[in-house]
């Protein structure tokens, strides 16, 4: 009778499932309290970002002449004012949006475009396996913070070429993980096998090699985010990223530096909040590390 | 182990080809056409013809490439637009700054990384593993640049010990290693050094708790090794790869320098990019980072080689 059920019919649902691999990832991760912390913060600073315009008491960019420089605790503007006057408290909210987004989005560029590489040289092999991640290599010749400067600084200050040149420092590292485990994962057994009943290239990529790729990858996309916070901020630090009058981190502390020494607690506000972000993400890659079972 | 080493220099031979045909086409990443920094905006289209010819940028890429890099062996670098010097005069003069900088923050960042990760590898999953690792997470999480502006606001500004800026009386041009010299170097070589320590005592702190788990270290205390004795196998294991780890993070640091040296107005060569990134500067930059990349890129090498020197079972496999 066994043979008499059409493939289709079995309905999924009904066969008991073990736990998945990222149930259990999860169940390991929420007994590590450092990670959980993390994962809190991070959770909070996205949302402080996200509701930036109900939560500010002041206009992030208008300033007023005479309320320049006030140190953190005067009243009305709890962590003070800035060089021109603006609200620290409120410019902090708001530089989360643009902060989180400079770190963020091109790790999360880098692993689109990385694994792609990765996955298409490691999988095709050959030449172009060749050709592919020998160009990887040469970007990788570079000191990833020399060659995020000099592309931004050929290319000129602005959001978008700091987005850009950080994307491309990040895509080297990411290719060479993905290149490496789906090379391995080619010739296993069970791929072999999905090749000899008949699937094509493109479905084993979904179905077998993303699924080995994804998980490292991840891991260490998350333990990028905090690089790229700090080299971010750092671009805008030197005047290459976010322009002013735009609230940013980074920015912030270049600009606050001429009252490094009337206001110095003023200063080490927007590092702070730097600081806070890459932690948090540090500790929480950590955290889904040993949860993973991945060696760094 | 020849073989290792000549296969691993006709390995670099292309990559570094790729990295100053990279540094070459950054001038042309540029927005606009190369000359908008030499010409005046008003400048007749005879003149800017006449320029473009004079530094050679209406020839195909291809041409203009060899010539490039033709003249790049030779050590010319080309002219600085600002200065009117010789590139190779500006970026040798940085390098040797930058260097002794980075030089003496790779050292303070090995001491204490490898004490931190030595101790937390050695006591691991007490108390003392998570006080070592907490501070050398925070060292890889720290933005070094806002770092150094808080050593400067504790140390100059507030208690007046060290100075904020500069190289000392002599500049850079007449360094001496006397106190009123070395004392500029004290607060950025220390806020350079925070990464190294971080990256270092994470990596010795997983290498000793691996190393520990292994079976010859049971063997050795059945045998009745001393307590010394067994730190002398854990560090003569260890020592390959944090060596590695160490050289490796001295390229990062001079390729990086330029947060640091900007908070610190130090003259090396992140100071010089900088210079060369606002003013537009194309020979400059273009220089200053080939020069940078190289030095990389050959650091990798030594690197791997002394590697393979003090651990041969790396050229096997």
């Amino acid at each position: 009778m066994v043979q008499a059920v059409a493939p289709a019919m079995i309905d999924d649902t009904s066969i008991e499932r073990s736990p998945g691999y990222w149930s259990t990832v999860w169940r390991r991760f929420r007994r590590d309290p450092v990670a959980m912390i993390a994962l809190g913060v991070i959770l909070l600073l996205i949302l402080i970002a996200i509701l930036a315009p109900y939560i500010t008491p002041h206009d992030p960019y208008r300033g007023a002449t005479l309320r320049r420089l006030r140190p953190p605790g005067t009243p009305g503007h709890w962590l003070g004012t800035d060089e021109l006057g603006r609200d620290m408290l409120s410019r902090l909210i708001y530089g989360a949006r643009l902060s989180l987004f400079m770190g963020v989005t091109p790790v999360f560029f880098a692993l689109f475009i990385g694994s792609a590489i990765g996955i298409t040289a490691g999988y095709v092999g050959g030449w172009v396996n060749t050709i592919l991640m020998r160009t990887i290599d040469i970007i990788f010749a570079f000191p990833s913070v020399l060659l995020a400067i000099a592309l931004s600084g050929a290319m000129g200050a602005g959001i978008v070429n700091g987005l850009i040149s950080l994307t491309i420092v990040f895509i080297p590292p990411i290719a060479r993980i993905a290149e490496s485990v789906t090379t391995s994962v080619r010739n296993l057994d069970y791929v072999e096998a999905a090749r000899a009943s008949g699937a094509g290239g493109l479905s084993i990529v979904r179905k077998h090699v993303l699924g080995n790729v994804l998980g490292p990858i991840f891991v260490y996309g998350m333990s990028l985010i905090a690089v790229s916070m700090i080299l971010a901020s750092g671009l805008s630090f030197l005047g290459l990223g976010v322009r002013p009058p735009e609230p940013e981190w980074g920015l912030m502390l270049n600009t606050l530096r001429t009252a490094l020494y009337t206001q110095p607690m003023l200063c080490a506000l927007p590092g702070i909040m730097i600081f806070i972000t890459s932690i948090s993400f540090n500790l929480l890659t950590d955290g889904l590390r040993s949860a993973m079972d991945i060696k760094a | 182990m020849l073989t290792y080493i000549a296969k691993r220099v006709i390995y670099t031979l292309p990559i570094m080809l790729g990295v100053t045909i990279v540094c070459f086409l950054l001038v042309h990443l540029a927005p606009g056409d190369p000359l908008v920094s030499v010409l005046p905006p008003d400048a007749s289209e005879q003149l800017r013809q006449q320029m473009m010819a004079l530094y050679g940028f209406d020839r195909p890429y291809a041409e203009q490439f060899i010539k490039w890099l033709g003249r790049a062996l030779g050590g010319d670098l080309g002219t600085s637009i600002r200065t009117n010097r010789p590139v190779v005069a500006e970026v040798s003069k940085a390098v040797s700054n930058t260097l002794m900088l980075a030089a003496l923050a790779t050292v303070i960042g090995f001491v204490l990384g490898g004490l931190f990760g030595f101790v937390a590898g050695s006591f691991r999953d007490t108390w003392i593993d998570k006080v070592a690792s907490a501070i050398s997470v925070a060292g890889v999480s720290v933005p070094h640049y806002w770092l150094g502006m808080v050593l400067v606001i504790i140390f100059s500004a507030q208690l007046g010990w060290l100075p904020p800026t500069g190289a000392g009386p002599g500049g850079s041009d007449n360094w001496v290693w006397d106190w009123a010299h070395i004392r500029h170097m004290i607060l950025p070589a220390v806020t350079m050094s925070v990464i190294p320590m971080g990256i270092i005592a994470r990596t010795v702190r997983a290498l000793v708790a691996e190393i520990l788990s292994q079976e010859f270290i049971a063997g050795l205390k059945a045998k009745g090794t001393s307590s010394f004795g067994i730190f002398k196998h854990i560090v003569k294991n260890a020592a390959p790869t944090a060596l590695a780890v160490m050289g490796i993070q001295l390229g990062y640091l001079l390729g990086g320098s330029i947060l640091i040296e900007t908070v610190f107005s130090w003259p090396g060569t992140g100071l010089l990019l900088s210079d060369a990134i606002f003013q537009r500067d194309l020979p400059l930059l273009q220089g200053t980072i080939l020069v940078l990349a190289c030095f990389f890129v050959v650091l990798n090498l030594m690197v791997d080689v002394v590697q393979t020197a003090i651990d041969p079972r790396i050229a096997r496999s």
